[in-house]
């Protein structure tokens, strides 16, 4: 029975070892052809680079101009980081209290998601007023901008309790402070930490966007200036930059969410 | 002994119910609401296992409700325990249907959760954790999920889950046990297989039991007396004692004079149904 049993595993292994996992590849494949096709395409309508430069030529650009854009994508990612920053902490705070009681997130509730129409690039002259031109009007329009999916997520969670988990915890005598402390906050958590990844790509639009207009410095000044010298090869560096400041960030918000609330993703997890 | 027990605490608690309702009203959603009941009249003795059944929507929630003091009655009193119910009452356990399990905590920590509210245990809970936790562990074992206590609820089937959820309503030692359709939503033999774990926690605590049922058969098995009730505005309209001698087999439901009892309670439902 065992001399028949153990060779076949060992035949069997090493093919997986030759076989590739297109699944796990497929990130790299997919972005490697995006760029082959933008190089292609490119090269045979031979449009000129002040309108659209071959990837080539934008890491050509990163290659050349590598000192302004490390500088600037650190500014950037620094504005966005602390406005995210800000934005977690007040949204977890005032969505916490919004979705404490019934009155509170009806009261609420409109004017939240009235301050949320409001195009935010609409707030920045407002905020060089107050605060002069730089890294703080950056910093508050990432905050301004991404607090809101964090608010609503929280609130979300803490209105959606079971009533039967509620009625089980008054019977004993639960206050409104026990259950929110023992059901409603690590309820919404997964509601959070999924509102992390969608608030982490929002405030970079808003540190770019007030940058764009009012800035000396970060990648949204470094592209509106190379655009008014017809630098064009810059201005798709600074966006290639972008996209990876925003993958790399999504990515990190992605870990956090699984790390902290595995339980959310029970599915995967059950063996 | 057991007996000696039971028999015990039956005869003093003929002398002042743990759980008395008396005339009452109870409407929801202000005076031109619905009237959830009328006229409700309802004693439970200490130890007693009492069944509540009745066509659907005829106050029997409201009835759990208003025993574990969720809700105050417009009209009428609740006394459980020997005073007039104003504000949820900690001496009970409550289950549901539904077993809401809390999915980030551990089987354990879940049943552990009401010693975190009722205040004469997290005082102590601190600590004495070990000394709580080797009755979680107790109760585990009682309703037959020894070693699962590490085990997070949706690792569990709906059985185990509700078996977990009764140890959750246990563990504060109430002294009045709620259950509202705790096994609706189970197959048939797992649900006969809870009917024995809840006729033994029954036989083996002194602990007062009002299970809310659609299912007439269970009421009849589990009981000490079935209580009928009418179709919205809910009132109780028969009581009737359930004369089958306790320790009770499966083997009963099987039986003429149990199935007799049963159809007489349907006919009375379909009755009420009807007036409705």
């Amino acid at each position: 029975m065992t001399t028949i049993e153990t060779p076949a595993p060992v035949a069997a292994a090493p093919r997986p070892a030759f076989k590739l996992n297109w699944v796990r590849l497929a990130p790299v494949l997919y972005t490697v052809g995006l760029f082959v096709i933008w190089e292609i395409g490119v090269r045979i309508s031979g449009l000129p680079h002040t309108i659209l430069p071959t990837p080539t030529r934008v890491f050509e650009a990163i290659l050349q101009y590598w000192s302004p854009i490390w500088k600037n994508s650190v500014q950037t990612l620094y504005t966005t980081v602390l406005g995210f920053i800000i934005a977690v902490v007040a949204g977890l705070g005032i969505g916490l209290f919004i979705g404490w009681s019934k009155t509170i997130y009806a009261g609420l509730y409109p004017i939240m998601v009235g301050f949320n129409a409001i195009p935010k690039v609409a707030l920045v002259p407002i905020l060089v007023i107050w605060f002069g031109i730089g890294t703080v009007p950056a910093v508050l329009t990432a905050f301004l901008i991404s607090f809101f999916p964090i608010v609503v997520n929280v609130a979300t969670g803490l209105a959606t309790i079971e009533p039967e988990t509620e009625d089980v915890l008054r019977a004993l005598g639960a206050k409104k402070m026990d259950i929110m402390l023992k059901v409603g906050i690590p309820r919404s958590m997964p509601y959070f930490f999924g509102s992390l990844k969608v608030a982490i790509t929002l405030a970079f639009v808003g540190s770019v966007v007030s940058e764009t207009v009012a800035s000396n410095s970060g990648l949204g000044n470094m592209m509106a200036s190379a655009q008014s010298n017809f630098n064009v090869p810059l201005v798709f560096a600074g966006l290639l930059m972008l996209a990876i400041e925003g993958i790399a960030m999504y990515a990190l918000m992605a870990w956090v969410e699984k790390r902290m609330t595995g339980w959310a993703h029970r599915s995967t997890m059950a063996n | 002994m057991v007996r000696t027990d039971l028999f015990f605490f039956r005869s003093t608690g003929m002398a002042s119910p743990l759980v008395s309702i008396e005339n009452v009203d109870m409407r929801y959603g202000g005076p031109d609401g619905t009237l959830a009941v009328s006229g409700l009249n309802l004693r439970i003795n200490r130890g007693e296992f009492v069944a509540v059944v009745g066509p659907s929507g005829c106050g029997k929630s409201t009835l759990m409700k208003l025993t574990t003091g969720l809700h105050i009655p417009q009209t009428g009193a609740v006394i459980v325990a020997n005073s007039q119910v104003t504000k949820p009452v900690s001496i009970v356990g409550m289950a549901f249907q539904n077993p809401t399990m809390l999915p980030w905590r551990t089987t354990l920590e879940n049943i552990l959760l009401p010693l975190e509210i009722v205040e004469k245990h997290w005082h102590r809970l601190r600590s004495h954790k070990a000394e709580y936790v080797a009755k979680a562990e107790k109760l585990l074992e009682t309703v037959g999920l020894k070693g699962f206590g590490d085990k997070f609820p949706w690792q569990l089937s709906g059985g185990m889950q509700q078996r977990a959820n009764l140890c959750r309503a246990l563990i504060h030692e109430p002294e009045l046990l709620m259950l509202d359709e705790p096994f609706g939503a189970l197959d048939a033999f797992t649900r006969e297989e809870l009917w024995c774990v809840i006729r033994d926690l029954h036989a083996s605590q002194d602990v007062t039991i009002v299970l809310v049922t659609h299912d007439l058969r269970e009421s009849v098995f589990l009981a000490d007396k079935v209580v009928v009730m009418s179709a919205r505005p809910g009132r109780v309209i028969a009581e009737h004692e359930v004369p089958f001698a306790r320790p009770r087999q499966l083997e009963l439901l099987y039986e003429p004079a149990f199935n007799e009892m049963v159809q007489r309670l349907h006919g009375e439902i379909a009755t009420a149904r009807a007036a409705a």
